[in-house]
């Protein structure tokens, strides 16, 4: 039998300040190249056209072409269009603000203008137009989803262990999801439908791994009727999952990983952004999850009862 | 081992449900997939006086007639929904021609029947609105100057010298005697006559022509509240539906009309396409109900000789002259228009009209291709995906690991049959939920796993450690499921389109990861004990 990480005893609370200022610099590295950015006036992610509304359209074509020839075509119905290239050859992207009232206006528009000039020799493979109130509304439709289901993660866990959990859940999450949304910005990732995906699959990864890890602290504290350390409890909790966090951790990074490599565009840049969350998830399921516990844990206890005491009531489900 | 047959039984039905449903049902792909058309419409509602009732109202209308157009120009699967209250979801598999099917969708379709005036009625008022428009704007009046190139109207003027009938040009000069003594004087000057000098005399009676790139501009002049004002009562200006040739010059028909149409579209009860043999021209014959058919009667019988405008959407689409009484029968003449305009006009005269303008808020299509590639790429990362788990599973865990991949097989062939017996589509979001709950799944096995392990380590036996890990990794199996479904159920109320099939995949996704990771490792763990000696390591 294979074994990793088989009665370990890191000493993951110990240094809770090292956490504390590595998630601080992660805090500003969420937000730094996004301001960058907004500063540069490109707005703090790449907004696709599902959220920063506009069009997109993909077109493939049976004959060579390139950029600036294109771009000739495009710029004097749509100004301001970005055309790149993508995927295989003679594919590009197009992407153009909205013209008017009509949403789907400047798709025909620039579908008329290639009919034109290639007149059938190229396929839309892909059309997207999404008006300004589609887009806002999506935003707005997802954060609050977002918010929901923490909300609900919170009174679940309050209630089936005890409130703090949740607290500690979700920062360590919210921490996760800053961290991954940073990369995002630094690296221009387009910030579409499917990045709430991604992002929504990374926050239910990542509660996921820290509950484990709490529903052992709770096991362990059921088990040890005797009022032992809370901090040494919840570090030897952590240990005793780490052949678990390691071995689900390490699968699926490495399926995404592959996914990463050879899923082609459309999957690629969302397997990279899963990869990053789950990194970012497991790591913080370990240190930011339990340091955030003991320090919600300590304030309580020092305004309330002792926590010793007052704690194998409140576990009871 | 009544308790293994019974949970054995339980799994082989799990499966030949699941097996079922995949093959009658077969998979569903998402529109993002499968290649198609997404349409978010509303109601329009410009200047935002519409109450909720109307909104309302007006959606469940406009949902019907968009559901008996999309029918009558037969999509197969289509689905078309009403989204929330004011909202229209029309989804559309397959797709071809999305620029016709938008067309078909998004035309009012409002048809009118109104009776074209002699433009003497405009004529004589003619010179008040250009004084009009000149205080106004002047500065609409300056850019008129500077792109009406001097040499153009004179010439344009010759070309309809030509055609234009004496008695028109009889009665135009009459109109200018009339106005003469009138404020302001008339101006030959075209830059004094913004509107006037762009207007000629058309070929029939009640219609000016208007070269094609002077319409916007007589669009804004018209759009002048005092020039609306100007016009004579029950008067209303429209436009040909099409420009028409004349030499290399385009020009559009500005037709003078009854304002109040004497009968609209609804009269009618059936219309086809076809041609005309004689001029081979495509036309649209259309059938009136019985009380249209009378009022068509009347109207025509008091108006032969004179034009009569068929109007749709506010264009004039032709203008015949009434030779004698039509009742339930007529035409519309759609001169040189392909058969397939045709085709559409007719369906949507059946149809019915819109009750107001419909604007298209979100539009999202995939072409067959490209849906084609997205599957095979899905699915081969599906497949490589669930290769290197079982590799890692079993490398790591050996029979355990087995097991659990047993595990994942059913628990794939579960969700699968799980969405199509729920109907439900798999979308590219959908994807990732499927991805996050085989993540699941195998983590409550590795929790398992390592629990056994653990007990196994604290010197239990066999049977007690197997018990024991079960027992001990179902809590945190139990919390992480239930806080994914939970949040999968918010997803699923909270959010749009993409983000539901996310949280629908999801949900079906952690069910089966729960009963799979589990109820069938479990069930093979027993068989996998009972079969050998107590004290026999096990495999894990």
């Amino acid at each position: 039998m294979i074994k990793i990480f088989q009665n370990t005893n890191y000493d993951f609370i110990g240094k809770r300040r090292i956490t504390l200022i590595a998630c601080l610099a992660v805090l500003a590295f969420a937000v730094v190249p996004g301001l960058v950015n907004l500063t540069a006036g490109r707005g703090f992610f790449n907004w696709g056209v599902d959220f920063a509304g506009g069009i997109l359209t993909q077109v493939r074509f049976t004959q060579p072409t390139d950029e600036a020839e294109l771009r000739e075509i495009i710029e004097p119905i749509a100004p301001g269009s970005q055309i790149s290239r993508f995927g295989q050859e003679n594919e590009f992207l197009v992407r153009a603000p909205l013209m008017g009232e009509n949403t789907t206006e400047a798709v025909e528009q620039i579908r008329q203008a290639l009919r034109a000039r290639y007149n059938e020799s190229f396929i839309i493979e892909r059309t997207e137009a999404v008006g300004p109130k589609v887009g806002s509304e999506l935003q707005t439709r997802a954060i609050l989803a977002v918010l929901l289901s923490f909300a609900a993660t919170l009174i679940y866990l309050a209630f089936r262990l005890e409130w703090t959990f949740g607290f500690a859940g979700i920062v360590a999450t919210i921490v996760d999801l800053l961290f991954t949304m940073g990369v995002l910005a630094a690296l221009r990732l387009e910030f579409s439908l499917t990045t709430i995906a991604a992002l929504l699959t990374i926050i239910g990864y990542s509660l996921n791994d820290k509950i484990v890890i709490f529903d052992r602290i709770r096991e362990n504290m059921r088990a040890s009727r005797q009022r032992g350390e809370f901090p040494a409890l919840v570090n030897r909790s952590i240990n005793e999952t780490i052949p678990r966090t390691v071995m689900t951790g390490g699968s699926v990074m490495a399926v995404l990983l592959v996914l990463f490599l050879l899923g082609g565009v459309a999957i690629s840049d969302f397997a990279l952004i899963m990869f990053l969350g789950v990194v970012a998830g497991t790591i913080s399921s370990m240190f930011v999850a339990p340091a955030v516990l003991l320090w919600v844990r300590e304030r309580v206890g020092k305004s309330k009862t002792k926590e010793t005491t007052a704690r194998p009531a409140r576990v009871a489900v | 081992m009544s308790g293994t047959t019974r949970r054995l039984l339980i799994i082989a039905a799990a499966i030949g449900l699941a097996t079922f449903f995949l093959v009658t049902n077969g998979i569903n792909y998402g529109l993002d997939l499968k290649g198609g058309m997404y349409l978010a419409l509303e109601v329009a509602d410009p200047q935002g006086t519409m109450t909720a009732e109307a909104r309302r109202d007006a959606t469940d209308q406009a949902l019907d007639v968009i559901r008996n157009r999309i029918d009558q120009f037969g999509v197969s699967e289509r689905n078309i929904q009403k989204y929330g209250d004011d909202r229209i979801i029309v989804e559309l598999p397959g797709i071809q021609d999305e620029e016709r099917a938008k067309d078909i969708i998004k035309q009012t379709a409002l048809l009118e029947f109104q009776h074209v005036l002699p433009t003497t009625q405009v004529e004589g008022v003619l010179p008040r609105i250009d004084a009009a428009i000149l205080r106004a704007k002047p500065e609409l009046a300056t850019a008129a100057d500077t792109s009406t190139r001097p040499a153009q109207p004179s010439a344009l003027d010759l070309l309809f010298q030509r055609q234009q009938d004496s008695a028109a040009a009889a009665r135009a000069d009459t109109a200018q005697a009339d106005t003469a003594g009138a404020q302001p004087p008339v101006s030959t000057r075209p830059e004094d006559r913004p509107l006037s000098s762009l207007l000629n005399q058309g070929p029939g009676a009640g219609e000016f022509l208007v070269a094609v790139e002077n319409v916007d501009r007589i669009n804004q002049y018209l759009s002048i509240p005092e020039v609306q004002r100007l016009l004579p009562r029950n008067t209303v200006l429209r436009w040909g539906r099409t420009p028409q040739g004349q030499g290399a010059q385009l020009f559009r028909s500005l037709y003078v009309l009854e304002e109040q149409p004497f009968m609209l579209g609804t009269a009618i009860e059936d219309a086809l396409p076809g041609k005309d043999p004689q001029y081979n021209k495509t036309i649209v014959t259309f059938e009136l109900n019985r009380r249209g058919g009378r009022t068509f009667g009347k109207e025509t019988a008091a108006h032969i000789g004179d034009r009569i405008a068929i109007v749709l959407d506010k264009n004039v689409v032709s203008a015949p002259n009434v030779i004698s009484q039509i009742t339930t029968n007529g035409q519309i003449e759609m001169g040189a228009a392909p058969m397939t305009e045709a085709r559409d006009l007719a369906l949507v005269l059946r149809s019915g009209s819109l009750p107001a303008e419909i604007n298209i808020l979100e539009q999202r299509s995939v072409g067959p291709t490209l849906g084609n590639d997205s599957i095979q790429q899905g699915k081969m990362a599906g497949i490589i995906g669930i290769i290197l788990i079982l590799g890692i599973m079993i490398g790591y865990y050996r029979m355990a690991g087995v097991f659990a991949c047993i595990a994942l097989f059913v628990y794939v062939l579960i969700v699968l049959g799980g969405l199509s017996a729920f109907n439900a589509a798999f979308t590219a979001p959908g994807i990732a939920g499927f991805l996050l709950s085989i993540g699941m799944g195998v983590d409550g096995n590795v929790l398992i796993f390592e629990r056994i392990r653990e007990e196994l380590q604290a010197g239990k036996n066999n049977r007690a450690a197997v018990d024991a890990g079960f027992q001990n990794a179902m809590g945190a199996i139990i919390d992480t499921h239930l806080t994914t479904l939970i949040t999968a159920l918010i997803l699923y109320n909270f959010g749009t389109g993409p983000v539901q099939g996310f949280a629908v995949t999801l949900s079906v996704g952690i069910i089966a990861s729960f009963f799979s990771a589990v109820f069938v490792t479990r069930t093979l763990f027993l068989l996998y004990i009972n079969r050998r000696s107590p004290t026999e390591p096990i495999s894990i």
